[in-house]
């Protein structure tokens, strides 16, 4: 097999036509840029013949350049998407090769949009979305990384080789090599070069990606989770409670991060299992939150309440003991045939200090939202109807600070994706071997200078991940905040 | 101001002997004892070697008189053979060991660093300097050019402007360090792309820091801890833009240059400089993550190393140290807001 180039022969005409489209966009952009700095932009113009000009001179000018230049590009890059499907392997290069690779990701995403485009007066918060371009934007760089993730880490598709076997004679090789012994139905090349262990760094990101999605939202929801618990009661209640539960909170918020994991994710901390007995408080509060949720909401109705609390307890401690219990670790006691998972070593200690970093911040947001929300009249309406204080927390208040709870949850997934990435970095916590992003870059920043391709695939990739969440939740602040 | 300023520093006082407790049991459990013992008399020796040696070396006595011992308020440890004193936490210089004598952080005694067999004051002040010179450099950088992004973009709330500006702003909050160095050292200092510019090690910057030699790092902290920053400055200003004041300086007829200068910035900071000031953890982190990417062997560094190697006094000592300037830069912003702020008021 004949090495590949990153964008083939039929790239040869497509580069030209996609620079050009680019440039004219850049320079659009950069005219009207300067022009609203040099002018404030004239929405409506009376002419001198007594008419009206909706938007006149260069400005408009601008504009249209501008919008028929992004249109033009992203035809391009659809040529680059679309062509690779119609041509032979290899007519478009590498870039055509990994948009093939990821077909079903494309069906996928444009199905979503579709559907979402189409329905989205009928969707509430999330319909609005799909009126902001940023936040479209986001949503498409986040959804992408999904959909990798779940035909990845589900149905074994995109990736082109095992993300742990080494190929041999594939060591550090560049983008695009040919397998060095190519067996028959084995995929023919290395679409972004081979790592220092002869590993292929395409399958490895995509593979990375499943541990991230996996882990990432999970922990953030914990997160909430206890962070919601504690900041309503806090907020609430206010006094002893609200003084105590904000000195541990700053008492963890003191802390550097780095130094916090550097405490909690080394292999001696894991044997003494403080981090198991930090499992067994923190898996404790969505049972909590649950609990006190339905309780609060079915306290008029004693009969259903008992069967729906028995129903929670009963699945919920199971989970939870299943959860908590880990062979190997000091916290072993639940017999093996109730246990329904182990959690894999270094991810539950991974998990757990994940969320008990976040916990902290997400407590001093809900806190602040409770004081600033208890002093509305529905809740002094709740209160002269005689509701309990946990209904006035979870149904009147919580509901009322969904808004930015929902927009820091965006962030914070994409801060949890960063300090997984740091633990990774590091080399904390999981394997050595696994493909998730931060340990990639960590293997790879020792040839850096080098070859640069085995660090900088992981660090692009987790970098449009965190930016697709940003910019998806400033979409959802703008939305939000035009209600 | 007064009372605000003692119950702040209390406040302060209680935090940290909190964390430096938590610090102090998590690096003296007992796995990790043992190890440190093993490392020191070879790994296959007997339990009850490892238990005598722990004994011979004060690691046997009860965490909370080790803690005292290790603050300077429970005397030292001694180990006496025979009625006669051989080995003691506080050794004087001559060698003799003082029974009774008191030796922890309180007397200046910071303990030894097993790892670079000197003392912990010593490297924590060599590695402080080095990371003070990066911190001066980055803050060079990042708040004037975080101030200027944040108030080009909240002049006018919506414009083309405000929103390419956020965009970068975004973009840069997205980006973390481990991330951005990659890129940057691949790009301006790796043979593949061939743009050697700058040298994608900051070792030669402990003695002589060059442009070539510091721009990557400096670049890489600043550019994460920019955008959040700039947003919280933009946001700053665009509420100033919108204030009584801006109208009637507008009405007045003010040019709009003038307007921002004169009039929108000194109200629009007081906020970000909280913020500066709140990023310092932050900062922090990035320090550690840049320091060990491009080996400079500042403070972060030598955490890194400290706790990589169970290296238990140093890591308590730079726990302490990062400990107390997060906390310090917390109080200083605070007493900053009320000072700037005069709306508020502290009674």
């Amino acid at each position: 097999m004949e090495p590949l180039s990153w964008t083939g022969p039929w790239g040869a005409w497509l580069n030209p036509l996609l620079g050009l489209s680019v440039a004219g966009l850049v320079a659009a952009s950069l005219l009207s840029l300067v022009l609203s700095l040099v002018s404030a932009p004239v929405r409506r113009q009376s002419l001198p013949d007594g008419t009206l000009a909706a938007r006149a001179g260069l400005h408009g000018l601008a504009d249209l350049a501008g919008r028929a230049f992004l249109w033009l590009t992203a035809l391009v890059l659809a040529l680059y998407l679309m062509l690779p499907l119609l041509l032979p392997y290899g007519a478009l290069g590498i870039l055509g090769e990994m948009s093939q690779r990821f077909l079903p990701v494309w069906i996928a995403l444009a199905l979503t949009f579709g559907l979402s485009i189409a329905f989205k007066r009928r969707l509430g918060l999330y319909g609005k979305l799909f009126d902001s371009t940023i936040g479209m934007a986001g949503f498409a760089l986040v959804m992408f990384w999904v959909f990798t993730a779940l035909f990845a880490g589900l149905f074994d598709m995109i990736a082109t080789h095992d993300p742990l076997t080494a190929l041999s004679g594939m060591k550090n090789k560049v983008p695009g090599t040919p397998l060095a012994m190519a067996d028959d139905g084995v995929y023919p090349h290395y679409l972004l070069g081979g790592d220092n262990l002869a590993r292929d760094v395409f399958s490895r990101m995509v593979h990375g990606s499943w541990i991230v999605v996996q882990i990432a939202p999970l922990a953030t929801i914990f997160a909430f989770l206890v962070g919601i618990t504690l900041g309503l009661p806090a907020g609430f209640y206010a006094g002893r409670l609200d003084t105590l539960l904000s000195f541990l909170a700053n008492l963890i918020l003191a802390f550097p991060v780095i130094l916090l994991f550097y405490l909690l994710v080394t292999p001696e901390m894991v044997q003494t299992g403080v981090p198991a007995y930090m499992a067994m408080v923190l898996f404790l509060f969505p049972i909590a939150f649950f609990g006190v949720l339905l309780n609060a909401r079915l306290a008029p109705r004693p009969m259903l309440r008992l069967v729906v609390l028995a129903t929670l307890l009963l699945f919920g401690g199971w989970l939870y003991l299943s959860m908590v219990s880990q062979d190997g670790t000091p916290v072993d006691f639940w017999p093996d045939a109730l246990d329904l998972f182990d959690v894999p070593g270094g991810i539950l200690v991974v998990f757990v200090s994940v969320v008990f970093v976040n916990a902290p911040t997400v407590f001093r947001i809900v806190r602040g939202l409770t004081m600033d929300i208890k002093t509305r009249d529905y809740v002094a309406a709740a209160q002269t109807r005689g509701e309990s204080p946990w209904y006035i927390m979870l149904w009147e208040i919580l509901p009322n600070a969904r808004g930015p709870l929902i927009v820091d949850f965006c962030l914070r997934i994409g801060y949890t994706t960063i300090l997984l990435g740091t633990l990774g970095f590091f080399g904390l916590g999981l394997p050595p071997d696994s493909p998730d992003w931060g340990s990639t870059i960590n293997l790879g920043r020792r040839l850096l200078s080098i070859y640069p391709h085995a660090a900088m695939v992981p660090a692009l990739a987790l970098l449009s991940l965190v930016l697709g969440l940003n910019l998806l939740a400033d979409g959802l602040r703008e939305e939000s905040l035009r209600d | 101001m007064i009372r605000f300023l003692l119950s702040r520093l209390l406040t302060l006082l209680v935090t940290t002997f909190a964390l430096t407790f938590i610090v102090f049991f998590l690096t003296n459990l007992e796995p990790s004892l043992e190890k440190i013992a093993k490392s020191e008399i070879g790994t296959r020796v007997s339990d009850a070697e490892v238990e005598s040696w722990l004994d011979r070396n004060g690691y046997g006595e009860p965490m909370l008189v080790r803690y005292g011992e290790w603050l300077g308020v429970v005397p030292g440890w001694t180990h006496t053979v025979d009625g006669e004193v051989v080995a003691g936490r506080c050794e004087a210089p001559a060698g003799a060991v003082e029974a009774g004598a008191f030796c922890g952080i309180m007397q200046g005694d910071w303990g030894w660093s097993t790892v670079f067999r000197r003392d912990v004051a010593e490297i924590i002040g060599r590695s402080l300097a080095l990371t003070g010179k990066l911190m001066f450099w980055v803050m060079m950088v990042m708040v004037p050019g975080a101030l200027i992004l944040g108030v080009l973009a909240g002049m006018r709330e919506g414009s083309k402007l405000d929103r390419s500006l956020s965009t970068v702003s975004i973009l840069t909050t997205a980006t973390p360090e481990y991330v951005s160095g990659v890129v940057f050292i691949a790009v301006f200092a790796s043979t593949a792309v061939g743009l050697r510019w700058f040298n994608g090690s900051a070792t030669s910057a402990m003695e002589d820091a060059t442009f070539e030699n510091f721009t990557l790092p400096v670049l890489t902290i600043a550019l994460y801890g920019m955008g959040y920053i700039a947003r919280m400055t933009r946001a700053s200003m665009t509420e100033v833009m919108t204030a009584q004041y801006i109208r009637t300086a507008r009405l007045k007829g003010v040019s709009f240059p003038m307007i921002v200068l004169r009039h929108a910035l000194r109200n629009a900071l007081i906020a970000p400089f909280t913020v500066i000031m709140l990023q310092f953890p932050w900062l922090l982190n990035g320090v550690v993550i840049v320091e060990t990417l491009f080996n400079y062997k500042g403070f972060g560094w030598t955490l890194v190393q400290a706790a990589g190697n169970n290296d238990i006094e140093l890591l308590l000592g730079v726990s302490v140290v990062s400990v107390v300037v997060v906390l310090l830069t917390q109080l200083i912003s605070d007493i900053g807001y009320v000072y700037l702020n005069p709306r508020i008021r502290v009674s």
